[in-house]
């Protein structure tokens, strides 16, 4: 029972990032834009995060930088790609190779120190709950700001107008144009959203998952958020369930080294990165599935005439 | 010109709008009464298009005025002009295929209206007019037709006081073209005007009271439609006589067939497009024969397959020259003698970027020897195929070699079509052979087409357009979701009957046959 | 408030295609600066330190021939599936997966000693980059999988691959403990140009010649023809009889082979075994050179020298400036994030414009009712 405790806990906790970046991700992509910078976002979130935490001491200042810092790297990429209309894809690549760079160009002075963790919200009487209690109460914050982001979503996306007309936006620019809709607008501000969101993930990594600052920490998880995305076919709940998948792969990769399971190390850390291969080419499999549920506009530039 | 005043609901003066060099609207003025049909007249290419979007606030004119009701206007976007009372139904559809009929309709509506309400009133207002729609329906399910009606119904639910409908007839058959008109009458009745844009000029003196004409970006005249002949006003449109085609032709000789297709059926390839289900047909040296149908009605899964872009699993299912060729692509089906001219322009019979002498070699690489010295290219060979084709089919271009994107819509076709046939091609099949294309562009292309079927060969033709092929086709057929209805002598049938079979009604005994 | 706009030409700039990497470098040094001041550096010594310092002595120039023999075989590799609209980023992976399967011979077969030793080498490496280049390819031809996502994720593999082999089955028995490979031996060594200046070897004569051959397959056959439609207008490239699916495996595959090619010039050349990490990002860098170089090989040529200028700089400003050597990676993305943007007026003319204040209409509505 302790021991199941604390395998969902650390599921839970390996599974947040993803799941902030890939819905914020998911945004950007219901807006017809195509961002390979998540991981790009994500490190410079990680590290603003730590940074902010460990100059002030204050944790959640360092969840603001977070933000801050993903947002100031979407506000880039928006730069790019729509004002400029730069190819996305390239944009995006870019995104992530300046951002490592910068990232480890910032956080150099700071490698190994430890972070601030920011304090778990413990709801007396809810958190002494057996086994539910630790799980979903006394968790951090990130925890909770995942779920409702997750459920904001849904209720912006599906259930309000501009959520309607961000669909729209993403389904079909050409016509959203025509009708007047504003599409680089909407596009600037999904793409910044997607930016806060990776920050944020980022910074979870550096102040909760591992508290401390190292190079390359986000270790591809942007990659996953994205292939997340993909498995998710765009949906909100689904990306939620693909998240803590993916978070039990990592984890479960973790305790078998624990076990000292006979497996080479190696093999056990390529895991998540195989796992997303094997995911993504069994959701590319059911085309039909993909082909309506895929932004129709996903990764075009959309210049106006005038 | 009538006077700007008080009575006219919509005047423009001098309305102005250049691309670059390109003058597309050169001081245009127009004047429109509340509750007349007025039809503005041009040819493709003429303008008409970037002034509507003028109208509707999507671009913004260099010079000129609008006054809207006697004060003067600007109309910045889309919203200021549903604002002011103008509504807009597309030519191009300004639809989203994902989102359902009801969202379609909520997302171009101002203010947050719940979308329950939306659907049941776009219901009665369907229901109102005759123009049959479920709120809760995908676009990507629905039809032509039905997807211009969610237009008609969207530009109606914000109650304008002008409708300008951009070519709506294009995607309808004749039956559809009737109800709609007797959609738009009522709402003439009713007060509203309507700004009609065509190049249809039988349709135009049924419809409208008075008709401006755009030729080049400028008004060349006004009429009022029905004083005038079709002829008359086409020399208006043009600025010349647009020639006639000769029908100089050669006996069909119905011992062999060229082009056979037998039993062809297809799921669709994929979640937008449409099964073939069972065509059979045999096409014959010296025969033009037509297949009408609305666009999407499998047009291109049918090109596809017959160019072999699209192989299918039995070789007999498409025979050329007698020879089964089903499972060989469209490169063996060129090397015997066939071409293949299809429906988009650029990015399927060229490529945009590419510049002229490169598109030759996308279609005659591996047929006209003289084109590579083994796989090396040979850029001058080209260069001279260029020339050959400007020369024969009359192609005007800004530059000697320029991208295949900066041509208008008729040189580029009449590039295409010199491309495939200067070499004497035994079987031509053609989609849309004129769509899009300027008057006398599209009277050349045609006639090329005849001479080739008048020298022997075999030309099936698949249109929209029921006037050009009655015009050119000596055989015609039908096709509707999938279906390909007999063909029959052109002199045997009419429009009507045509257009019956289009809406696939005249095809259920066919089908239970 | 001002908005910037953008105005499509009516044909694109050749001028500014030519002119746009320049601007994009031109905008990179200008950052460079900017930051090297941030820092307290003396802009221009630090520029000088960084950019010409490297290329002034003799052991360096060989340094820098070494780093850009690789970047100059990947960026060429990658343009060819750029152009073809296939995103490979995985290079990094299949240059490690190539340089492991050429370093099959001198690892495991340590007696076997001859002068084929080399050749086999290289071949093995192509096959192993091509390979591993293949499982993307694969994956997309055949069930549409996402390749920028699979491409990479095989990247995070190899590079375990290679971790597990060093520490485990490949460490040298005699090499105390460290997580690395036997030396190798002199048969399995790139031969050195002019071994008396530095240690340039002939890794950049290959590669060379082999973006010069790519290129020439590009602009002149038939394949190069295919490989253009195909990425601008794959419809347009069915009509014309190409495959797609074939060009995805094309593509890849001879991306791979450049990677595999380049990961045992690497390990074969100046390092001379297996390490735990065998490359500083060349991979990623190599895309980078593909851009810059206008997804032309003989433009990846000078581009690779360009970007191997870059890391030479960057281990120069550390030890000259104490400086931190990660200013290289940051003055990369920069750079193609210039290049991007001043690529846009390859197709555009921007245009500034004020904004008109224009959110309500001139003209309230008016209130009369229609008729009936």
């Amino acid at each position: 029972m302790e021991l199941a405790l604390a395998v969902l806990v650390t599921i839970v906790t390996a599974a947040t990032p993803l799941l902030l970046a890939a819905t914020g991700e998911l945004v950007v992509e219901r807006s017809g834009v195509l961002n390979l910078g998540v991981e790009g976002m994500m490190v410079m979130g990680a590290v603003g995060g730590f940074l902010a935490a460990y100059l002030s001491g204050n944790p959640f200042l360092g969840m603001l930088a977070g933000v801050l810092f993903g947002m100031g790297m979407a506000l880039l990429f928006g730069f790019l790609s729509l004002t400029l209309a730069t190819n996305q894809y390239a944009t995006g690549l870019a995104l992530t190779i300046i951002g490592l760079g910068l990232a480890s160009l910032i956080g150099e002075p700071f490698v190994g120190r430890a972070g601030i963790r920011p304090p778990h919200l413990d709801i007396p009487g809810l958190s002494d709950i057996p086994f539910v209690g630790p799980l979903l109460f006394g968790r951090d914050p990130f925890f909770y700001i995942s779920l409702a982001l997750v459920a904001g979503v849904v209720w912006f996306l599906f259930y309000t107008k501009p959520g309607l007309t961000l669909r729209a936006v993403g389904d079909n620019h050409q016509s959203a144009h025509a009708l007047g809709i504003k599409v680089l607008r909407y596009r600037y501000l999904a793409v910044l959203f997607g930016g806060a969101c990776a920050g944020l993930a980022g910074a979870q990594l550096s102040l909760v998952y591992t508290p401390q600052w190292s190079e390359n920490m986000t270790a591809g998880r942007g990659w996953i958020a994205l292939a997340l995305v993909v498995f998710a076919s765009w949906r909100p709940m689904r990306v939620l369930v693909g998240a803590y998948l993916f978070g039990a792969v990592s984890i479960g990769q973790l305790h078998a080294q624990a076990l000292g399971i006979p497996i080479p190390s190696q093999a056990l850390t390529a895991l998540p990165y195989a796992a997303t291969i094997v995911v993504l080419v069994i959701i590319s499999q059911n085309r039909r599935l993909t082909m309506i549920n895929t932004p129709a506009s996903l990764g075009k530039s959309f210049v106006p005439d005038r | 010109m009538t006077p700007t005043g008080p009575d006219m609901l919509l005047s423009l003066r001098g309305l102005s709008k250049s691309f670059g060099t390109f003058k597309a609207n050169d001081a245009v003025d127009l004047d429109i009464r509340p509750g007349e049909i007025h039809a503005l007249l041009g040819e493709n290419g003429a303008g008409k298009s970037t002034f509507v979007k003028m109208l509707y606030g999507a671009l913004q004119p260099d010079a000129g005025e609008i006054a809207w009701r006697g004060t003067p206007v600007a109309i910045p976007s889309p919203a200021h002009a549903r604002q002011l009372g103008i509504g807009m139904v597309f030519q191009h559809f300004s639809l989203f295929e994902a989102l359902t009929v009801a969202e379609n309709v909520a997302v171009a509506l101002p203010g947050d209206i719940p979308l329950r309400k939306i659907a049941s009133d776009l219901e009665q207002v369907s229901r109102a007019y005759g123009l049959p729609l479920r709120a809760n329906a995908r676009v990507y399910d629905l039809s032509v037709g039905q997807r211009q009606r969610i237009e008609i119904v969207r530009c109606l639910l914000q109650e304008p006081d002008l409708v300008i409908m951009d070519e709506p007839t294009s995607v309808l058959t004749p039956q559809e073209c009737e109800d709609l008109f007797g959609v738009l009458r009522k709402l003439a009745s009713e007060g509203k005007a309507i700004l009609y844009i065509s190049h249809k000029l039988e349709e135009v003196r049924a419809l409208c009271e008075r008709a401006t004409i755009l030729r080049h970006g400028k008004v060349v005249g006004s009429c009022i439609p029905r004083d005038e002949t079709a002829g008359s006003i086409a020399r208006m449109m043009v600025g010349a006589d647009i020639h006639e085609v000769r029908h100089a032709r050669a006996e069909i000789d119905r011992s062999a067939p060229l082009l056979s297709v037998n039993g062809l059926s297809l799921p669709p390839r994929d979640t937008f497009a449409t099964a073939l289900k069972r065509i059979s047909f045999d096409l014959y040296p010296g025969e033009i024969a037509g297949i009408a149908g609305i666009a999407g009605n499998g047009q291109s899964e049918l090109f596809d397959v017959l160019s072999g872009e699209e192989t299918v699993a039995r070789a007999d299912t498409v025979s050329l020259l007698g020879e089964p060729v089903g499972t060989r692509d469209i490169a063996a089906r060129r090397a015997m003698g066939a071409v293949f001219i299809s429906e988009e322009r650029l990015g399927h019979a060229t490529v945009p970027t590419l510049a002229l002498s490169e598109n030759v070699f996308l279609t005659r690489h591996s047929v006209n020897p003289g084109l590579r010295r083994g796989q090396l290219l040979d850029r001058a060979a080209a260069r001279r195929e260029l020339d050959r084709i400007t020369e024969t089919m009359d192609v005007r271009k800004s530059a000697p070699d320029p991208a295949a994107q900066s041509l208008s819509g008729g040189n580029l076709q009449k590039f295409i079509v010199g491309r495939e046939v200067l070499d004497a091609p035994k079987v031509i099949v053609v989609n849309q052979p004129t769509w899009g294309v300027d008057a006398g562009s599209a009277a050349s292309i045609r006639q090329t087409l005849i001479d080739l079927a008048a020298g022997g060969a075999a030309v099936l033709v698949i249109s929209q357009d029921l006037d050009e092929l009655f015009e050119i086709a000596d055989t015609l057929a039908a096709i509707a979701e999938g279906h390909l209805s007999p063909f029959v002598p052109a002199s045997q049938t009419d429009r009507n009957a045509i257009g019956l079979k289009m809406s696939g009604v005249a095809g259920e005994e066919h089908r239970a046959s | 408030m001002i908005r910037i706009e953008l105005h499509r030409r009516s044909s694109p700039s050749a001028t500014l295609r030519l002119l746009s990497p320049v601007i994009g470098l031109a905008l990179a040094v200008i950052t460079g600066a900017i930051m090297f001041s941030l820092m307290g550096k003396n802009p221009a010594t630090a520029l000088y330190i960084y950019f010409i310092e490297p290329l002034t002595e003799a052991w360096s120039v060989h340094e820098l021939l070494i780093k850009a023999a690789p970047l100059i075989l990947m960026g060429a590799g990658l343009s060819i599936c750029y152009l073809s609209n296939n995103w490979n980023i995985g290079a990094e992976g299949q240059f490690i997966m190539g340089a492991l399967a050429g370093s099959i011979f001198p690892v495991l077969f340590t007696d076997f000693q001859n002068p084929l030793v080399l050749p086999l080498m290289i071949g093995f490496a192509m096959v192993g980059g091509a390979l591993w280049a293949g499982i993307p390819a694969l994956l997309k031809a055949r069930f549409n999988t996402n390749e920028i996502l699979v491409s990479l994720m095989l990247v995070y593999i190899a590079e375990r691959v290679l971790d597990y082999l060093v520490r485990g089955p490949w460490r040298n028995p005699g090499g105390m403990n460290f997580p690395e490979s036997v030396r190798f031996h002199d048969f399995a060594r790139m031969p050195e140009i002019l071994p008396a200046d530095g240690r340039a070897n002939i890794g950049i004569i290959i590669a060379i010649v082999v973006a010069v051959a790519l290129w020439f397959m590009l602009s002149r056959t038939l394949k190069g023809f295919e490989i253009r439609v195909l990425g601008t207008s794959p419809r347009a490239g069915r009509f014309a009889g190409f495959s797609s699916r074939g060009m995805v495996f094309f593509s890849f595959l001879i991306a791979g082979a450049c990677a595999g090619l380049a990961g045992i010039i690497e390990v074969a050349g100046a390092s001379a075994q297996l390490r735990p990490i065998i490359s500083p990002g060349y991979g990623f860098t190599a895309i980078i050179v593909a851009f810059l170089g206008r997804l032309n090989p003989l433009g990846a040529i000078l581009a690779g020298f360009i970007l191997a200028l870059t890391y030479l700089g960057g281990e120069a400003a550390q030890i000259s400036l104490q400086v931190s050597d990660k200013v290289s990676r940051v003055f990369q993305g920069a750079l193609l994030l210039y290049i991007l943007a001043a690529d846009t007026l390859v197709h555009y003319r921007i245009r500034i414009a004020a904004r008109p204040r224009a959110d309500k209409p001139d003209v309230p509505r008016q209130t009369s009712e229609k008729g009936a």
